[in-house]
């Protein structure tokens, strides 16, 4: 099995994590690994109070259109949290594709109209770490020679956030009181790493999810040959960059592959599927959302 | 100048992808590169860290080419103190014409070249010869590449993509040796070979890793001893250099001696380092007669001119970003179609050869940016090929070249984005034309719609949701509010 390039992730002893899922299946009372004394399911109680955190969700346009389930499992997560989460129902696009594709004018057109949509909320999560980078990076790019529409998108970016980076580092906790079973592993989507700089979080969150094991794959910050347009324009390097990955997800010998991003998922998991692989390919809001219920 | 075939490129990457051997080769060069730079990279520098001196690396180059009317003067002034001579070429045809005038006016039968990226843009090898001068590549890379008829298929690693059984035959073919699979053997054959024109030679051709503007130092990086040879044996020494190659002060070496030879193979420090001052001083026992500079522009003002493309410029020609880009390591560089090869490659050849022609490259990149990180010059090239698209997409009209189908897809999408009320009918229009093609969830082909056969070739694309989130959102989501969702 391959170990990968990275350290192991911090706080998931395997032994622990093996205890957790015999505890679990012999119905033991929630066990708790974690001495912070967060509760588990603490959303209830603290949505009846007043909400410390509010979030409008950016649910992106592949998760609208194409995986709703993602954005229904970021709303379970986040009210599980205690944040009152809202979601501003003008939104489309962040309008990174035609950004990517060089068209710029529309591009700007979609983002201006994303601005209008989130300009007046307190704080914005995206479970996309590319759309986040758009917001929060590529409209400085975009903008930079209209310097009313620089300064609004610069406000908007800065209350931007990713949602794992948005639960550890606003919320506070890489505990969401999560729980399902098996060896996981965790793709870097390339934007939330390399433009972002978002490395830890996603894997704190999941190391700390009952009864799952984090099994790094080997190289997990390779790129996995999506990049939107490029799959399109030139598919046969894509699919020969897709296999790479697909055979390190494979070797890692993980039940599932987790990742921070629908782009990427919707590429690896397409393949996958093609070749009837036996790995499912999970949004990272996905995992936290089970409670060990879903089965 | 060498011919530009990026237009190719999908046809060429596509040969390459279906190469087994050559993607035996990729595989093998490249995780032996990267394993080498990520060794080296952490050692202790003193003061200064890697990111540190990569930052200082950058900051000097961008500050020279800020500058660079007052560096170039300053080379001028300086090589010609030391008793060189300078030339300043516009483009590929005018370096060439100076070449040849000087070997010429001067006789030669026979030239030398130590590697010069510079001289493959401008396809020197291939004038010369026009003119019965005999043009011998001494670096051992391109000394195969030279023999095969083939260019450069990596910046430091020309022929990495040659199997020692393909150098054999070659050199069984043009040196008449004994069939050999043993690389020390061809070694000794391929210096056998270059031992005699190193003697008979009258001009040395090399290109120039560096530039003082302070002292008019040229300075080559090199593993074989073959630039020392060439710059120090023949009774000519021309230095062929872009003129984006200028460093100010003899101490900024002391930096990027440091990070190309880390950044390109992972050594420490380079075999030979090389530094060549002009012609023989009376004082000096050997050394060329002739010392003349070349400095060439043959494209590199496009990228000066334009503010955002301009850090380009900065670039040291390691091959790190090759190396690590995800692409590259899948078709290689002959794909490219030109000189440079790789994320550097797909920045630098459309504004310095044709933006039409080369119109793929910007494009051949999933913008993961690996390669501004392992840059030892931070040259953010995503970012760079960001701009490129937009130009390609709405740059001038002489740049512009999108496909009607890319223009229609973006004014669909366009229309579909601008509010909510469209994006719906949008989409349900999407999921009606889908339905009959979808099956659990999945889309396997879609007819009449070349952009996503390509796509579906290999992989499944996902069927549109029945609901969209924003309906679920009002259906169900909104309600629930406050409490926790089942």
């Amino acid at each position: 099995m391959a170990t990968g390039g990275c350290p192991p992730p911090v706080a998931t002893p395997a032994p622990l994590c093996y205890l957790a899922l015999v505890a679990r299946r012999r119905g033991s009372p929630a066990y708790s690994r974690r001495s912070s004394g967060r509760p588990r399911t603490g959303g209830r109680q603290r949505g009846q109070q007043s909400p410390k955190f509010r979030a409008a969700l950016c649910a992106t346009c592949l998760v609208d259109q194409f995986y709703p389930e993602v954005g229904v499992a970021a709303v379970k997560v986040l009210r599980r949290l205690g944040v009152d989460v809202s979601f501003p129902e003008d939104q489309t696009c962040c309008g990174q594709i035609a950004f990517n594709g060089g068209f710029r004018s529309h591009a700007a057109d979609v983002a201006k109209h994303f601005l209008d949509v989130f300009e007046n909320e307190e704080q914005v999560v995206v479970p996309s770490g590319s759309c986040a980078s758009m917001i929060k990076v590529y409209y400085r790019e975009l903008f930079e020679d209209d310097p009313e529409t620089l300064e609004r998108a610069q406000a908007v970016g800065e209350k931007t956030r990713e949602l794992s980076d948005y639960i550890v580092n606003v919320v506070g906790t890489s505990d969401v009181g999560a729980a399902s079973e098996g060896l996981v592993t965790y793709h870097d989507a390339c934007h939330l790493l390399r433009e972002l700089r978002i490395k830890e979080a996603p894997r704190d969150l999941i190391g700390n999810v009952r009864g799952v094991e984090l099994q790094e794959m080997e190289n997990p910050d390779a790129c996995c040959g999506f990049g939107g347009l490029f799959s399109v324009k030139f598919p046969e390097i894509s699919t020969a960059i897709l296999d790479e990955k697909l055979k390190t997800i494979a070797e890692s010998g993980a039940g599932a592959v987790v990742a921070n991003d629908c782009g990427c998922l919707m590429h690896i998991r397409g393949a996958m599927e093609r070749r009837g692989m036996n790995v499912r390919a999970m949004h990272i809001a996905e995992l936290l959302a089970e409670d060990g219920t879903d089965g | 100048m060498a011919e530009v075939k990026s237009a190719e490129f999908k046809k060429a990457s596509g040969k390459a992808l279906r190469d087994e051997k050559l993607q035996h080769s990729l595989e093998h060069v490249m995780e032996h590169f990267v394993g080498a730079r990520a060794n080296v990279i952490e050692d202790d520098f003193g003061d200064e860290s890697w990111e540190a001196m990569r930052t200082r690396a950058a900051g000097i180059k961008q500050s020279t080419l800020e500058h660079l009317d007052y560096y170039l003067d300053m080379v001028d002034k300086s090589v010609r103190r030391n008793g060189g001579h300078v030339y300043f070429a516009d483009d590929a045809a005018q370096a060439n014409a100076i070449v040849l005038d000087i070997a010429k006016r001067n006789g030669v039968k026979t030239v030398i070249k130590s590697k010069s990226m510079v001289s493959e843009e401008m396809g020197i090898n291939h004038v010369l010869e026009g003119e019965g001068i005999e043009p011998v590549e001494t670096d051992l890379g391109e000394y195969i590449i030279q023999l095969a008829g083939e260019t450069p298929f990596h910046i430091i690693a020309p022929a990495m993509h040659k199997t020692r059984q393909e150098v054999s035959t070659l050199f069984q073919e043009w040196l008449k040796t004994a069939p050999t699979q043993d690389i020390k053997r061809l070694c000794v054959y391929a210096r056998d070979a270059l031992r005699e024109k190193f003697a008979v030679a009258d001009m040395g051709i090399s290109g120039a890793n560096f530039v003082v503007a302070e002292t008019g130092t040229v300075c080559l990086v090199t593993n074989e001893g073959n630039g020392r040879m060439t710059t120090s044996a023949p009774r000519i020494h021309v230095v062929l250099a872009g003129m984006e190659k200028i460093v100010p002060a003899i101490e900024d070496l002391a930096l990027f001696l440091r990070l190309l030879p880390r950044s390109a193979t992972g050594q420490r420090i380079t075999s030979y380092n090389t530094f060549a001052s002009g012609p023989r001083a009376p004082s000096d026992e050997d050394g060329p007669e002739e010392f003349h500079l070349i400095l060439v522009d043959n494209g590199r003002l496009n990228l000066l001119r334009d503010e955002v493309m301009r850090e380009a410029l900065r670039c040291i020609r390691c091959g790190a970003c090759l190396n690590h880009c995800p692409v590259y390591r899948k078709i290689g560089g002959h794909a490219y179609g030109w000189v440079y090869s790789g994320p550097i490659g797909a920045i630098v050849t459309p504004p310095m050869t044709n933006m039409k022609v080369a119109r793929d490259l910007p494009y051949a990149s999933t913008l993961c940016g690996t390669c501004k990180d392992v840059c030892p010059v931070k040259i953010d090239i995503p970012r760079l090929l960001l701009h490129l698209r937009y130009k390609v997409a709405e740059g001038a009209i002489g740049e512009r070249s999108t496909t009607w189908m890319e223009r229609l897809f973006v004014g669909q999408w366009h229309g579909a984005m601008r509010s909510r009320r469209a994006l719906e009918g949008k989409a349900n229009l999407g999921r009606l034309l889908t339905r009959p093609f979808a099956r659990g969830g999945k889309v396997r082909k879609l007819p009449f719609t070349p952009m996503v056969s390509g796509w579906t070739a290999s992989r499944d694309f996902p069927a549109p949701a029945p609901r969209s989130f924003a309906r679920l959102w009002r259906e169900e989501l909104a309600h629930d509010n406050g409490t926790e969702l089942r």
